[in-house]
């Protein structure tokens, strides 16, 4: 019964992993894409103005980019973390329930 | 101009010795690292695996305290390394400043001050930019270095979020410090605008903004660690894989670990780095510039002038 159980926890750490970096990456990447064109737009009509544009583009990537990486945070700590201590907190909750 | 003389040559050697020997040593303690756990913990020493593990940063020690255990991390350690040699390579290019001095080391700290007073200009309010310029190129020097850090081999500062964390508190502080500025009850008040309801999420938000500065610095130099060891360990399964059939030595050749790791560790180390060094920086310097109420100062001052002004 504990097998299953750890099983199960753990399988469900790496599908919930997933789907975190799965969805949360689709949010960045299309701000990235987006902050790109536009930027490419704009050197296009202005080439005197790259370096200007092409600082400002990488800052704002940069900072759109957070909503992924805190995804990946999170996925991390699913993969690496959570299945650790949600064994822990089982295996300790049945010592103490004594089943 | 005067000959350099033999005191000034060997204070030179002595500060390039405390730009290197830190670095010396961070790789030092990463090789010994099980030989110190072995004696710190009375333990045999531990036979070395080549597999590749994903782990947080090495507790050297922990050191019994009233609320919570100190814990000596690799990570405070390589931080202070690399403190005392950014200080030893500030010692070093501004030993022997002159007025009228052509002298490339001299020319090279003056290009640093200027680029980092102008970077400071560009994007702070008229009143901070003087004292604030030292405060951002401390911040910038030292996430810079300690992302790079990982390009010796050693395990770097950034990639643990306690740093990061002190960093954020840091800059919580100030933002809190400039808030201040205009007087408690108008730091008061600022949670209950636009209207009382938003309590909650006003302080939410004064509380999101070092929390996202540490996770976005953390979760980049962390996710290019993790990355890299992962691409490493793919790499060397395919080459066993690949060559595991020949016998003796042969099969162990590491022939697809040659180049790919370089290029990935010249994005994520050092571009990567750089950037979000960057990025820390200039988020420091519009959060604290934007958290100074210039109105309600200037609406204070008005009053202040006008009751004087009764009064006379």
């Amino acid at each position: 019964m504990l097998e299953i159980a750890i099983g199960i926890i753990l399988g469900c750490c790496a599908l919930g992993a997933g789907i975190c970096m799965g969805i949360g990456a689709i949010g960045p990447g299309v701000g990235e894409g987006h902050a790109v064109a536009n930027a490419c737009e704009a050197i296009g009509r202005q080439p005197e103005a790259k370096g200007a544009v092409t600082s400002t583009m990488i800052m704002g990537c940069a900072i759109s980019e957070t909503t992924g990486i805190y995804a990946l945070v999170i996925a991390i700590l699913l993969i690496f973390v959570a299945p650790g201590m949600l064994v822990n907190t089982l295996t300790n909750a049945i010592k103490t329930l004594g089943v | 101009m005067k000959e350099k003389n033999t005191r000034f040559r060997v204070v030179d050697i002595l500060l390039i010795l405390m730009m290197v020997l830190p670095l010396v040593a961070a790789i030092a303690l990463k090789v010994c690292t099980p030989l110190i756990d072995a004696w710190l913990h009375n333990q045999p020493i531990p036979e070395v695996s080549d597999g590749i593990s994903i782990a947080g940063a090495h507790i050297f020690l922990e050191i019994p305290m009233p609320i919570q255990n100190l814990v000596i991390t690799e990570a405070q350690i390589n931080a202070w390394l690399i403190l005392i040699t950014i200080l030893g390579a500030c010692l070093f290019f501004t030993h022997g400043l002159k007025e009228d001095k052509r002298d490339w080391r001299q020319m090279a700290a003056e290009w640093v001050v200027e680029k980092l007073d102008g970077l400071v200009e560009s994007s702070m309010e008229e009143l901070f930019r003087k004292s604030y310029a030292p405060f951002i190129g401390a911040i910038l020097a030292y996430s810079a270095c300690s992302s790079l850090m990982s390009l010796i081999g050693v395990f770097p500062p950034t990639s643990d979020v306690n740093v990061i964390a002190g960093w954020s508190i840091l800059v919580f502080v100030l933002i809190t410090k400039n808030k201040l500025k205009a007087g408690f009850g108008n730091y008061a008040k600022g949670f209950l605008e636009p209207i009382p309801v938003m309590l909650p999420m006003n302080i939410l938000g004064e509380v999101a903004t070092p929390i996202s500065m540490t996770f976005r610095h953390f979760g980049n130099v962390m996710s290019g660690s993790v990355i890299a060891t992962l691409i490493a360990w793919a790499l060397q399964n395919l080459s066993r894989m690949v060559l595991g059939g020949l016998p003796g030595i042969l099969g162990e050749i590491p022939f697809l670990q040659i180049g790919l790791p370089a290029v990935l560790s010249v994005y994520f180390d050092v571009f990567s780095g750089c950037i979000q060094a960057y990025i820390f920086a200039m988020l420091t310097m519009l959060n604290v510039s934007g958290a100074y109420p210039a109105d309600a100062i200037a609406e204070r001052l008005a009053k202040r002038e006008a009751k004087k002004a009764k009064v006379a």
